[in-house]
This record gives C-alpha cells, sequence and structure tokens, in this order.
C-alpha cells in the first residue's frame, strides 16, 4: 500500500490508501456500518453519493457523511451507537 | 349510496372527520389519491393562534380536543406537551407579547412572560441578547400522518379507506378518474388541492419549506417561534421567512419557517431555503455545527381571511366543505371536524361556526 495514510476507527488505527473514502474505511475496519436507526436496526453507507444521509458518523467531533468525507491522517472516526 | 359520508381527502382534516363521523354511528368512505398534502408535509405544531377572535377560538377548542386525545395516542404519534416560546428579539416584539400574553390569559390559557434572563435558562441554545418571551403551556407537537393513521384505526366497522381519484364532484356525488360515480348522503372535501375540483373556493397554494437535522442529544425543549412570525406569516404576498424550530422526540431540530405565494413547485427553492437557515442561525447559531438530513416543501391551502372553510359548499346540496386551513390544518383539525359534523347532522355546536362559513365568500361576491 503506497502513500498510506493512518486514521482513528472506533479508536482503532488503521491504515489505507491515500484517497479511501470513509466509508471505504468502515468496512475496511469492521462490519461497514455507521450508526443505529431508531428501530434499533444498524445502518450502513447506502447510496454512496451523499443523499441518503445512512452512513452519518462523527469525524473529529463533527457528524459527518462517511461517503463524502476522504480518510486524512489521524483523523478520528467514530460510528453511532 | 356507497355510504353515509364520503370524504375526499385522507389528511388530518379528512381522518379527523372520518373518526368523528364514525363516532356519531355514520358509515364512512374515505377516498385519497396518496399524493400527500399537507399533513405529510407540515410540522405539526400544536399552537394557540390568535390573530383574530375565530382564529383563537377555533385553535383553543381544538387544543382541549387535542388533549383528550392525548392519553389515547400511540407513541408513533409523537405527543408532547413541550410548549410554545415565541421569543422577542426587541422592544417592539416583546409588546406584541405582552398583548399576546394579555388576550390568551383572557382564556385561561396557562401563559406567562419571561425575562431576557429566563429565556436564557429556558432555552441556553439560543442565542444572547433576546429580551424576553412568552411561553405558553399548553402548545405541544405530534407528528400528523401517524395521528390520522391512528384515526382511522379506532373505529374500522365504520371507516372504508379506498385509494382513488376524485376528478370530478357533484353535490352529493363523486365520479372517480376510473369513470365511476359514488354517492353518500353527504360528500366532505378535505383536501386543500380541491381547488382542481371548485375552482369557485377561494383558495391559494401558499409554500413552506422546512429541514430537519440528524438526531443529536437535546437541545431544545419548547417549541421556539419568533414573534415576528405573526407579521411573517399574514404578508398576503412575496416571499417572507420567520424563525421556527422544534424539538422532536428522536432528538432531531425541525426547522420552518417560509411562505410563498404563486408557486406551484414543489422543489426546494434554495434562496428561500438559505433565508430561511440564515434566520434560524440567528437564534441558535450552533445549528451551524449541526448536520442536516432532509429539506423539502409543501403547499397550505390559504383563504383571502386565513380561516378555514367548514360548512356546506354555497350553491352545491349534499356538498360540505372542511379545507383551507392554511397553517393550522393539524391543530385545528378536532374542532374543524367536530364544527363540520355538528352542521351536517344539524347539531349545536360547542363554538360558533359561523366565522368559518363558506358563505362568508360567497355574499361578498354579490353586488351590491
Amino acid at each position: 500500500m503506497s502513500a498510506a495514510i493512518e486514521l482513528h476507527v472506533n479508536g482503532r488505527a488503521l491504515r489505507v490508501a491515500l484517497g479511501t473514502s470513509v466509508a471505504a474505511a468502515l468496512y475496511l475496519a469492521g462490519d461497514g456500518t455507521s450508526r443505529t436507526a431508531l428501530d434499533g436496526k444498524r445502518r450502513a453507507p447506502f447510496c454512496g453519493m451523499g443523499v441518503c444521509q445512512e452512513c452519518r458518523v462523527s469525524i473529529n467531533g463533527q457528524r459527518r457523511l462517511a461517503c463524502q468525507t476522504v480518510c486524512a491522517d489521524g483523523m478520528q472516526v467514530e460510528t453511532q451507537p | 349510496m356507497n355510504a353515509d359520508v364520503i370524504i375526499v381527502g385522507a389528511g388530518i382534516v379528512g381522518a379527523a372527520c372520518a373518526h368523528a363521523f364514525a363516532q356519531h354511528g355514520l358509515d364512512v368512505l374515505l377516498l385519497d389519491d396518496l399524493r400527500g398534502g399537507a399533513t405529510a408535509a407540515g410540522m405539526g405544531h400544536l399552537v394557540v393562534m390568535d390573530d383574530n377572535p375565530a382564529e383563537l377560538a377555533l385553535s383553543q377548542y381544538s387544543l382541549g380536543l387535542w388533549r383528550r386525545w392525548a392519553p389515547a395516542l400511540d407513541e408513533g404519534c409523537a405527543y408532547r406537551n413541550c410548549g410554545t416560546l415565541w421569543l422577542a428579539a426587541n422592544a417592539e416584539e416583546l409588546a406584541v407579547a405582552e398583548h399576546k400574553r394579555a388576550l390568551l390569559d383572557a382564556e385561561g390559557l396557562g401563559c406567562r412572560m419571561l425575562g431576557a434572563e429566563a429565556v436564557r435558562e429556558a432555552e441556553p441554545m439560543l442565542r444572547p441578547g433576546l429580551v424576553g418571551g412568552l411561553h405558553v403551556s399548553g402548545d405541544g407537537i405530534v407528528y400528523a400522518p401517524n395521528v390520522v393513521r391512528w384515526l382511522l384505526t379506532q373505529q374500522p366497522e365504520r371507516i372504508r379507506q379506498r385509494q382513488a381519484t376524485v376528478s370530478e364532484v357533484s353535490g352529493n356525488r363523486v365520479r372517480l378518474d376510473s369513470g365511476e360515480w359514488l354517492s353518500a348522503s353527504a360528500v366532505v372535501l378535505a383536501s386543500g388541492s380541491a381547488r382542481d375540483l371548485c375552482p369557485e373556493l377561494p383558495i391559494r397554494p401558499k409554500k413552506g419549506h422546512l429541514l430537519i437535522t440528524d438526531r443529536y442529544p437535546a437541545r431544545i425543549r419548547h417549541q421556539l417561534v419568533e414573534l415576528g412570525y405573526v407579521s411573517s406569516a399574514h404578508s398576503s404576498s412575496g416571499t417572507s421567512v420567520a424563525f421556527n424550530a422544534q424539538p422532536r422526540p428522536t432528538g432531531q431540530i425541525l426547522i420552518g419557517s417560509s411562505r410563498q405565494f404563486d408557486s406551484l413547485d414543489p422543489a426546494v427553492d434554495h434562496d428561500v431555503l438559505a433565508r430561511m437557515l440564515a434566520r434560524a442561525l440567528d437564534y441558535l447559531p450552533e445549528l451551524a455545527n449541526m448536520n442536516a438530513i432532509r429539506s423539502w416543501t409543501g403547499f397550505r391551502a390559504a383563504t383571502p381571511d386565513s380561516l378555514p372553510l367548514l360548512g356546506p359548499h354555497p350553491s352545491q346540496a349534499g356538498l360540505w366543505l372542511a379545507l383551507g386551513h392554511e397553517g393550522l390544518g393539524v391543530t385545528t383539525a378536532p374542532g374543524s371536524a367536530q364544527l363540520l359534523v355538528n352542521q351536517v347532522l344539524k347539531q349545536p355546536s360547542a363554538i360558533d361556526s359561523a366565522p368559518y362559513s363558506p358563505l362568508r365568500f360567497a355574499r361578498a361576491e354579490q353586488p351590491a
């Protein structure tokens, strides 16, 4: 993996290739899910283009869309419980 | 006859009418094209409004009926008695608040004035600098589409629902787009888009925008409305925005409001949305750090005097109207339904229904 960058997903360090989206990092780091819906079911990135809002996670303390955010060195990503 | 009563439109008003007729033992056939109207788009704010005595009478009467329903509503209806906090940004608006307090107090409605500090204490997310506010304790919120579902399941043996597009009404008969005619002792039009069926009715669509945030730990507790809302809501031309924010039980914040005449385009108008959000940010600056997940529009059915049409059609026997509620359809649905049913069944009503009679416009059109 060239030009790898390192971020944290739910506290675990993860190395990904430059240009990787946070949505892809969720899958690399675990089961790919992003949040829990009101009915208690886990949700995951779906549309991949910033419309469906299923992939909202916390990135450096701000609620963001995983599919619209590119991984950056030192980034802290937290999926929502 | 296909039923005792045919109701066109399964929004909150049509559903409340169906529920009320069924309680009187009548068989109801409820028709809806499932395109969705103001009920699906609106905020679901239950609010006493006092711009004129008739508006106050109907909203107050209805809020009392909502509180009677409240214990029986299911969790999906999301009823919360959160109250409304009307916000004054300057001395002029504070005077409006005081005037409103006097009016509501005279009706025995629980409300109290808050000073600048009390407003900050009640809602710390608000920007500093507001001069005061008026807390109206009886107001609340619901998720109206689920209230419709709840109303229609209370008496399933009395209420039949059918997906159908009505293409023509004629007295106590309606024609579906399939060509089929249906009839009943009474036909009730309860759809804001009934302009298509009765172009003679004085109804204009007033477009509005809403936006909802992601879920967050609760940041506001009351429905927050700027007192400038009153002047915005009343303008009869042009486009206006006013700050209006609602705490949803999910932790989301639902943000309004805009008013726009002369648009039939349901698309989000980004200039109007931007103005509306700028207004919201002025009151709740920290919204800027929150994520919005949806914005959408809807159309209020507005009459020239902002009061609904509740009563007989001016010229078609057997046809009744329960529409034109503008932004107060959810609030006033229970009272509107009672007044309509009382008139159809020739019963006395709890409040005078004359101010809402459709005949008021028919009379005005007659030559002097």
